[in-house]
């Protein structure tokens, strides 16, 4: 079933009857050549590059519950490349290039909107913070353009410039970020995967790995044994309760991450705006909702759900941001569980164990990743080789201490 | 949350700062020969169990006490607290 003008108009004309399921709905088969464990935005990625780019069919995508019920239903929708280091920017920079051709690429709408961002910033310092950022992003060649205080009141009149404590001075904006429709993402990669051949098999939960002579055999799931050639693990979030099952610890803690939506107002704010003296950043979706968040509530935890302080704290960020959301109303809130790397920064490489490979600790940032993430994990499962973007992404970098920590905070996951 | 202190009671989560696994307070000892090793998975590596944790916690803006609080991190509920010293002292009379 391909997308188009001419089948919606066609559709129309003869009462959406044509219309029929996304994806098969498949029994597992007794092995393939590459399982990858993980129905989410970074799973079906992969799964989608591997059949589409590198040309493996014989593929499966396992998923625990249903697809996209895990952090691709759960984020705030934000796509950016706005990295400072090395080892990020080109990599967030090849994914910002993937979602620009997504829609083309997947041929299902998955609402890509090149709206903007900008990163609010409050001192001098932090103005030379930004444009250093600005400068380093366009070294990798991503675009930025920092703004003046004159011209962000002509785009966002309604932040409180004159604020005592913060002041607005400014912005670094990078216009070719935005949002993208989280669920159209999931759709549309499950939808190409599948119409290559990829079996993707729901409800379907690994409880083991068979492991003989250091090298994987396949997985033990809720639905039987299914043999595999390589097994790609993409659960961020769950990593480490998937890795401990074949005996590996990992640098990093899950941590709970609360977003939330406001009631539907008319459009109001023009993209993505970003605090800079608290952590609270804000976009309005298409149906009106005001959609933001900011820290993560700080304890480890596997519930997909907060606690009030934190609540409180991102409020308060918005308040003094923008004083006039305190008229609208929240609808809802909810919570996603974060692999908290710990160094901030995410993982893509091999293990020890011959033809187990890992991709997750993505922290907060793994929606916008996603793309280049099932590009770069597709790349390392087909080829044995990192992608280019990747290639800082190891697990031996901390024992090699070319950790790649953005903020600078060391080793305490719950404040990257 | 509210965490049990030991000595005041319950008091809400938000007084306290968090760490993290209860086993940082196991430092490694610097002068073994596979110390940098050791140093590399203190610093790094956590279990990060779905479940019963033990766990760090600062009592900052209140007596300024670390707790070991065991808590479950699938449910948030809090099943103990008790004093980080008195552990390690214990730990010192036993052996």
């Amino acid at each position: 079933m391909k997308f188009s003008g001419f089948r919606v108009v066609k559709e129309a004309l003869t009462g959406h009857k044509g219309w029929g399921a996304l994806w098969r709905n498949p029994e597992p088969k007794p092995d393939y050549d590459i399982v990858i464990i993980g129905g989410g935005g970074h799973g079906l990625a992969t799964a989608f590059y591997l059949a589409k780019t590198f040309g493996k069919a014989r593929v499966a995508v396992l998923e625990k519950g249903w697809l996209g019920s895990g952090n691709i239903g759960r984020n705030t929708t934000i796509i950016r490349s706005n990295y400072l280091l090395p080892g990020n920017e080109p990599f967030y920079e090849f994914s910002m290039k993937l979602w620009e051709n997504l829609e083309q690429e997947t041929n299902f709408n998955s609402m890509v909107s090149q709206r903007g961002i900008i990163n609010l910033f409050h001192t001098d310092g932090q103005r030379d913070a930004f444009r250093r950022r600005g400068n380093a992003m366009m070294l990798a060649g991503a675009d930025a353009r920092l703004l003046d205080q004159s011209e962000l009141r002509k785009m966002a009149p309604f932040l409180n410039f004159d604020n005592a404590r913060f002041p607005i001075k400014g912005g670094l904006m990078q216009s070719r970020a935005g949002t993208a429709r989280h669920d159209g993402v999931v759709w549309g990669y499950a939808r190409g995967a599948d119409m290559r051949g990829v079996d993707i098999i729901q409800n379907c939960e690994v409880t083991g790995f068979r492991i003989e002579n250091g090298a994987v055999k396949g997985v033990e799931t809720s639905r039987g044994y299914i043999g595999a050639g390589k097994v790609g693990v993409a659960v961020a979030g769950n990593s480490s309760r998937v890795m401990a099952k074949a005996g590996m610890r990992l640098p990093m803690e899950s941590h709970v991450l609360q977003a939330f939506v406001s009631e539907g107002l008319k459009p109001t704010i023009p993209g993505v705006i970003t605090f800079g003296a608290g952590h609270f950043y804000v976009s309005q979706s298409d149906k009106g909702g005001l959609v933001f968040g900011g820290d993560i509530d700080g304890y480890n935890s596997y519930a997909q759900r907060g606690n009030l302080p934190v609540v409180e704290d991102v409020l308060e960020g918005g308040m003094a941001l923008m004083p006039m959301i305190g008229r609208g109303r929240l609808l809802r809130s909810w919570g996603g569980v974060m692999d908290m790397s710990m160094d901030g920064s995410p993982i893509i490489d091999r293990t020890d164990i011959e033809g187990l490979y890992f991709n997750g600790g993505w922290c907060y940032g793994g929606f916008k990743a996603a793309p280049a993430s099932g590009y770069a994990f597709a790349h390392l499962l087909a080829t044995d080789r990192p992608h280019e973007t990747a290639s800082a992404y190891r697990f031996d970098r901390f024992a090699r201490g070319h950790i790649i920590d953005e903020k600078g905070v060391g080793a305490q996951p719950n404040l990257h | 949350m509210l965490i049990p202190h030991p000595l005041l009671g319950l008091r809400d989560a938000q007084e306290f700062t968090y760490l993290g696994d209860a086993s940082l307070m196991d430092r490694p000892d610097p002068t073994l020969d596979n110390a940098e090793t050791a140093f590399c998975d203190y610093v790094f590596m956590r279990d990060n169990p779905a479940g019963v944790h033990r766990e760090l916690w600062f009592h900052e803006q209140g007596d300024r006490s670390w707790l070991v609080v065991t808590r479950n991190t699938i449910t948030h509920e809090i099943l103990g607290a008790e004093l980080a010293k008195d552990l390690k002292l214990n730990r010192k009379d036993a052996q």
